[in-house]
């Protein structure tokens, strides 16, 4: 019974938000995926209706903002939290004196139960005016202006937007990388690793040439774990992004917008609109949100766990 | 047909990058996973303690001002909600995976589906578990914005944790215990009760307190199904709005008024002193059993 249960809800919430989306996929259709304009609509003046469906006039909702935002600052903070988590991640197995490891240990463990609320408070307050203030400005006056790396270049904002979401993001993803990576590594039989030693291989190069190998796709089922916790990560992102709706950021700094902080900043007003369509159009953000965090999820987990399988089964007669 | 061998770097150097990526690497993770944290706390602790008074715990919040006696309660009546449902759901469904599905002809355990559907589940976002609560419960059941929806999005968010701490710690009971628990003639569910649960409880417990630490810290979900209010909570499950702690550091942070920033970095300091209290003690439970573990060989 108590096993259904888990099953139940994840079948129950992605039918309730397909209904309650419904409405809102007939009439938004392509335009939502692709389009850039997030408006009401005039909600006291006149209702039309499209294929049976009343919205306000000049209503019309475009995520493709949201979209991009969600995917820049997910990728901007898998490029940071990676390298740190497979760091602590080795620090954690090899072989480190007791008191480091497990300092490092509790310090993980810290950093995945620190609320996001907390994360977020002090990324607006201190670390974004921090890094506008101190680091921004060299990063940005410095930069060439070449492809890519003409991102990097002015106006720095005050330190609402796009990379300080991405470096808050990369704090909160660190916890999940590195704990999957770490029992990763510690499938890693010991008898090959002491072989790489016997030949006179450094710890580096162990580490570079049997362990990382040896679990390299778990790795990657780990990091895509990670970034199906970006992906959905709300409240610290509503706090330091800017949480803005229609813009994409022209430069790293800018201030911008993620589906999942659009949900939270803006359930109040929708219910301005008496035709129940921004309602229905959240729910149509939510359920975009949900489908691609399942398909990331699974994904994540297929790919751990065909890892996993190689190492003996604990408490099943071993 | 044989590799060819290609020649090393020079000892120094192969001795420099080992020290360079594996020294100084992990320092610097270290210094990137535990700075941040402290940071962060001590940022709390450096905002609320000037202004710190401890009439906040017994005045109920005034509009932007006042105390935050009715979050607290607030948050503890959702923790001791979310300990009862998804406790019971959590450890029963964990006990159900660990030692009741059977395993397959091909030696993998049964209940892939279960075990599936708990894994996938803990990877959505909670602000869609929360609108989903919202459209269905609040909304949709008429529930309004109150105790009981709240309760159940934050138990369905955290019962994945619980039935997978609760498994992890059953797997590791010996198969000894249980065949000797066999051996004496206990049936199923007293052996299970009597031998096997009691050594498995401190990874259980360990498992319930992270699982309050992450309900304490919710806020986005709490939004749309708990609401806000300025009153304590009251026992009535439906139809009225509970304060809790997450929400005055959400809504007051960026307010104007100074009592609004006081009240917020107030309500900071109250969740990472319960979350700091769950999460060590969690960490202290494990710790003790680790070192019985090893005397015991």
């Amino acid at each position: 019974m108590a096993a259904v249960i888990p099953a139940g809800a994840l079948i129950a919430s992605v039918v309730v938000l397909a209904t309650k989306a419904g409405p809102a996929v007939r009439v938004n259709g392509a335009h939502f995926l692709t389009g850039s304009d997030w408006k009401l609509g005039n909600t006291y003046g006149a209702i039309q209706h499209t294929d049976g469906v009343a919205h306000p006039l000049g209503s019309s909702y475009g995520a493709w903002p949201l979209i991009a935002g969600t995917l820049q600052s997910s990728a901007i903070a898998l490029i940071i939290a990676v390298p740190i988590s497979l760091g602590a991640a080795f620090a954690l197995t090899e072989r480190l004196p007791r008191w480091l490891s497990s300092i490092l240990r509790f310090g993980i463990e810290l950093l995945a139960g620190v609320p996001s609320v907390l994360i977020g408070l002090w990324g607006a307050l201190t670390l974004g005016p921090l890094l506008a203030r101190d680091v921004y400005p060299i990063v940005a006056d410095h930069m060439p202006n070449v492809p890519v790396l003409s991102y990097f270049k002015n106006p720095v904002g005050h330190g609402e937007g796009l990379l300080t979401s991405g470096i808050v993001l990369a704090l909160m993803i660190v916890p999940i990388i590195a704990s999957t990576a770490r029992n990763l590594f510690a499938q890693v039989p010991a008898l090959p690793k002491e072989g790489g030693e016997a030949l006179g291989l450094t710890d580096w190069e162990v580490t570079r040439k049997i362990t990382l190998p040896w679990v390299r796709s778990g790795l990657i089922g780990a990091t895509v774990l990670g970034l199906g916790r970006a992906l959905g990560e709300t409240i610290a992102i509503a706090m330091v992004s800017g949480a803005l709706l229609n813009t994409i950021t022209p430069n790293v700094y800018g201030t911008m917008g993620t589906v999942a902080a659009a949900i939270v900043s803006q359930l109040d007003s929708a219910f301005t609109d008496g035709t129940g369509f921004a309602i229905a159009s959240l729910a149509e953000l939510a359920l975009v949100l949900s489908i691609v965090s399942l398909l990331v999820n699974m994904l994540a987990r297929f790919i751990v766990h065909r890892t996993d399988s190689l190492s003996a089964p604990v408490g099943v007669g071993f | 047909m044989a590799k060819e061998v290609t020649a090393l770097p020079s000892p120094r150097r192969r001795h420099l990058a080992n020290w360079l990526f594996f020294r100084v690497g992990s320092m610097l993770a270290l210094l990137l996973v535990v700075g941040p944290v402290l940071w962060v706390v001590v940022t709390v602790v450096a905002n609320a303690a000037p202004h710190w008074k401890w009439s906040v715990l017994t005045t109920t919040t005034q509009g932007t001002s006042g105390g935050l006696e009715n979050a607290v309660l607030g948050t503890l009546l959702l923790l001791l909600g979310v300990l009862v449902i998804a406790g019971v759901i959590g450890v029963a469904g964990g006990i159900y995976l660990a030692e009741l599905v059977g395993t397959k002809a091909n030696g993998k355990p049964r209940g892939g589906v279960f075990r599936a559907a708990t894994e996938v589940l803990s990877g959505v976002p909670s602000i869609v578990l929360g609108y989903v609560g919202f459209t269905a419960l609040v909304v949709g059941l008429h529930w309004q914005l109150s105790l009981l929806p709240a309760w159940i999005v934050l138990s369905v968010m955290v019962v994945p944790y619980i039935a997978r701490g609760t498994e992890t710690a059953l797997r590791q009971v010996p198969t000894v215990y249980r065949e000797g628990a066999e051996a004496l003639g206990m049936p199923l569910g007293y052996g299970l009760r009597k031998v096997v649960l009691r050594s498995a409880i401190p990874g259980v417990v360990t498992s319930l307190l992270i699982a309050l630490a992450i309900s304490a810290g919710e806020t986005a979900p709490l939004l749309y199904t708990a609401g806000w209010s300025v009153d304590n909570p009251s026992f009535s499950l439906l139809h009225k709005q509970v304060g809790y702690l997450t929400y005055p550091v959400w809504e007051f942070w960026d307010y104007p008024s100074k009592q609004a920033h006081y009240l917020s970095f107030d309500a900071a300091l109250l969740l990472v002193v319960i979350v700091l209290i769950l999460l060590v003690t969690a960490r202290l439970i494990v710790a003790r059993t680790q070192r019985h573990a090893e005397s015991r060989r």
